[in-house]
């Protein structure tokens, strides 16, 4: 008798068996994995004993001895501020550039964009050059340029530029009027609110109506008249309760307004023009995945330039844009971080340049500096990604 | 009645030479309002372009040509009071420090072996670049393993064989620049190809490892990796075993480069339709053997353009390295400017001028290639 069940298990070699291998191979990378990480750790805790350096997060709450130029939050070195409270100020100057830069670049980046589109030639050349210069030339060499070569060679204080409205540059940065805001202002910028508010729920009903009896309603005019028509409204009832303190030369520097520092202004308009340029290319893209057919199936209902874009070519083209868009956001966020080139007070120059100096504390300092950046990315990846599915096709 | 063959005096018996087209309907005259002033709207666009152009081009083409200083041995050649004008681009600068942005410190008598690496490296690179050259494999051999092993040897120096050694501070410029690029290609491509296979592995372990690799190094900035190999690389290593200056971001730059480079590949892997995957499981292939053989030819190939638009970052990217002390060409430059042989007012432009037209010839280089070659794989897609 011949042993049938034999050929139901194929006899291989355990050594050739996948399943076998499968756990061999991952069992080597733990265990790789794992003497990686002792082997460094236990490096870095006798190279640090031996360097006296110490360690854990206490050193958060030691008291800081420098002093930042821009701060969002009070921030000084004789009132016992923090390293702590460092962070927080360099971790808000961080978020503040990332957010201006932001809506910047969107704005720049979707006309450059449709303009390299444009029937007119020479517009569409102009954007062409303006995006391959942009793109081509290191994000560090242009802001090297904006800070050293445009901004620092403005004239002093003295003979600085007036741009108009109480506006004036100088290589000290950027001079503008600051609102001060009397007893009153409240119901002002509750008025705003308000405006914002009621044009939110006035385009609602609107959209409502029209799908079910077709009227259209005049959302543009009503939402300005709420807008910007009702604040003003308020403003001059109120007897004007906002005055503007405007700057000064007084001696070589201005004095008062609000001055807004050549560091910002650079890495702002670095980062915007820089970016700008790659949100072009993504727009651009996005457009053309558009077909034809939809603009002449749009115009064969009988719609108009405006509304076809509005209402077909934007809503589809959207699709393609948002996903390279949100990586383009991201790296917007994380090339904030060649402020430490320019000396602009953003986390990276704040915490892991002068706190990291000042403390020595680098396992430390660098970990929770990576961990700030990789929460923005994931964050802000994760609300994209809501966006999108909001926005992505609904198959069958 | 008759046909009259008669001559009439109102009739032409020959036909007149062809006339030319109306101007306004054919060339460059219809061009313009066709492409220009077809309406109010785009004539005001062609107005504001041509206004922005004014705005832009003249003082462009007078500071960079026409008012430059070409020769001169100091600055006094780049004064404004001693050239009694308006004083451009200082080009002479350019030309005197020439040697030193393209080399940094390295010694002048040693320079030759720099210029054997450039040569040796353009070899390599258009081995590979060029789709149609011969042994590619071989090319990619010689690339990715004798190249840089040649050109350590030669730019760091080998006493054995009568080589002496140079140490890498004394290494600056666009030596450096290229140096950390290369150094990045050579390292991520292959770590980037683990990386993807890795994130794509059945193996629960494996995979995890990938992801948060992955995921991690793409969340941060460069810049924090860089500081990060500065200051933790020599703490994590036993004792006084402290790594090379240039070696710190280097480590940095390719890890940086191969989470990148995963991505890519990744995306090619995703492009292989699944038969391909199965047939070469059903001719009895083992994993690395299908990967080798089958997948990563067809997925590599068709992740050209993605490569090099990876390329074309790591290599503006490679000016961070600036920061944290390394002499790349924008540190180089930058130290120039402090030196008092040469500081005028136009000075500083002028450096950045000259860096911005190398990264620019590069990267547009690159790009003109990566698009071609996407080009001319889609050629293959059409039917």
């Amino acid at each position: 008798m011949t042993d049938i069940t034999q050929s139901t298990s194929p006899r291989t070699s355990v050594i050739n068996d996948p399943r076998v291998r499968g756990v061999a191979y991952q069992v080597i990378l733990v265990v790789v994995l794992a003497f990686l990480v002792y082997e460094a750790t236990t490096n870095a805790i006798e190279n640090l004993r031996r360097a006296r350096i110490a360690s854990g997060f206490d050193f958060l709450s030691t008291t800081a001895g420098f002093d930042v130029n821009q701060t969002l939050i009070p921030f000084s070195s004789s009132g016992g501020s923090t390293y702590g409270d460092a962070f927080i100020v360099g971790l808000l100057n961080t978020l503040l550039v990332a957010a201006i830069g932001i809506v910047l670049a969107t704005i720049l980046g979707f006309i450059v964009g449709v303009a390299r589109l444009s029937s007119n030639w020479m517009v569409a050349k102009l954007a062409k050059v303006y995006v391959e210069a942009i793109r081509n030339v290191p994000l560090l060499l242009q802001l090297f340029i904006w800070y050293n070569a445009v901004l620092k060679a403005l004239p002093n204080p003295r003979q600085s530029y007036e741009v108009g409205g109480g506006v004036f540059l100088n290589n000290r940065g950027l001079f503008a009027p600051q609102p001060l805001l009397e007893p009153g202002a409240g119901l002002v910028i509750g008025a705003v609110v308000v405006g914002l508010i009621g044009s939110f729920v006035f385009r609602a009903w609107a959209r409502r109506r029209q799908e079910a009896t077709g009227q259209q309603a005049p959302i543009g005019t009503v939402a300005l008249a709420l807008i910007v028509g009702l604040p003003l409204l308020v403003f001059l009832l109120t007897g004007r309760p906002i005055a503007f303190s405007y700057p000064e030369l007084r001696g070589f520097n201005f004095a008062g307004g609000v001055q807004i520092f050549p560091e910002f202004v650079a890495l702002l308009v670095g980062l915007s023009t820089y970016t700008a340029a790659f949100i072009a290319e993504i727009v651009r893209a996005g457009i053309l995945a558009v077909s034809r057919g939809q603009t002449e199936a749009a115009h064969a209902l009988g719609l108009r330039e405006g509304p076809t874009l509005r209402l077909v070519i934007i809503p589809q083209a959207m699709r393609v844009i948002v996903p390279p868009l949100t990586s383009q956001y991201l790296n917007l966020t994380k090339n904030s971080s060649l402020a430490v080139a320019i000396g602009y007070p953003d986390l990276a120059q704040v915490f892991m340049g002068t706190v990291l100096n000042q403390t020595g504390q680098a396992v430390e300092v660098i970990a929770i500096t990576m961990a700030v950046y990789l929460a923005i990315s994931l964050i802000t990846s994760l609300v994209m990604n809501l966006y999108n599915r909001r926005a992505a096709i609904v198959e069958r | 009645m008759a046909i009259t063959t008669e001559p009439v005096a109102y009739v032409r018996g020959t036909p007149i030479a062809e006339q030319p087209p109306p101007l306004l309907a054919r060339g460059w005259v219809a061009w313009v309002r066709e492409n220009l002033f077809s309406s109010v709207g785009n004539t005001i666009l062609t107005l504001i372009a041509l206004y922005i152009i004014y705005l832009v081009v003249p003082p462009a083409i007078r500071f960079f040509f026409l008012d430059a200083v070409w020769t001169g041995s100091d600055r006094e050649a780049c004064l404004a009071a001693n050239v009694g004008r308006e004083v451009g681009a200082c080009w002479a600068y350019v030309d005197a420090k020439f040697s030193y942005f393209v080399y940094g410190s390295y010694p002048w008598d040693e320079r030759w072996r720099v210029d054997i690496v450039f040569v040796l490296g353009a070899i390599g690179i258009a081995w590979l670049l060029w789709l149609d050259a011969p042994k590619r494999n071989l090319g990619a051999l010689y690339f990715f393993v004798i190249f840089p092993v040649v050109a350590f040897i030669l730019l760091r120096g080998w006493t054995a064989v009568g080589l002496e050694r140079v140490d890498t501070s004394l290494w600056g410029g666009i030596l450096v620049t290229l140096v950390v690029s290369i150094v990045g290609i050579v390292v991520s491509l292959p770590l980037g190809v683990l990386l993807a296979l890795g994130r794509r592995s059945r193996l629960p372990l494996v995979r995890l490892a990938s992801v948060i690799f992955i995921e991690v190094v793409r969340g941060v900035p460069l810049i924090t990796v860089l500081f990060m190999a500065n200051t933790m690389l020599p703490l994590f290593l036993p004792g006084n075993m402290s790594p090379d200056r240039l070696l710190r971001p280097l480590v940095g730059v390719a890890l940086f480069a191969s989470a990148y480079m995963a991505e890519v590949v990744r995306g090619g892997l995703q492009a292989i339709p699944k038969g391909q995957y199965e047939g070469a499981m059903s001719l009895g292939l083992g994993y690395w053997r299908m990967m080798r053989l089958i997948i990563l030819p067809q997925a590599l190939r068709i992740v050209i353009p993605g490569i090099v638009n990876t390329f074309i970052g790591l290599f503006k990217d490679t000016t961070l390295v600036s920061i944290v002390g390394i002499f790349d060409l924008i540190k180089t430059v930058e130290v120039t400017l402090v030196d008092p042989t040469w500081a005028t007012p136009v000075t500083r432009l002028t450096g950045y001028a000259f860096a911005g037209l190398f990264y620019f010839i590069c990267c547009y280089g690159m790009s003109r290639y990566s698009l071609a070659v996407e080009r001319r794989l889609a050629a293959g897609q059409k039917r």
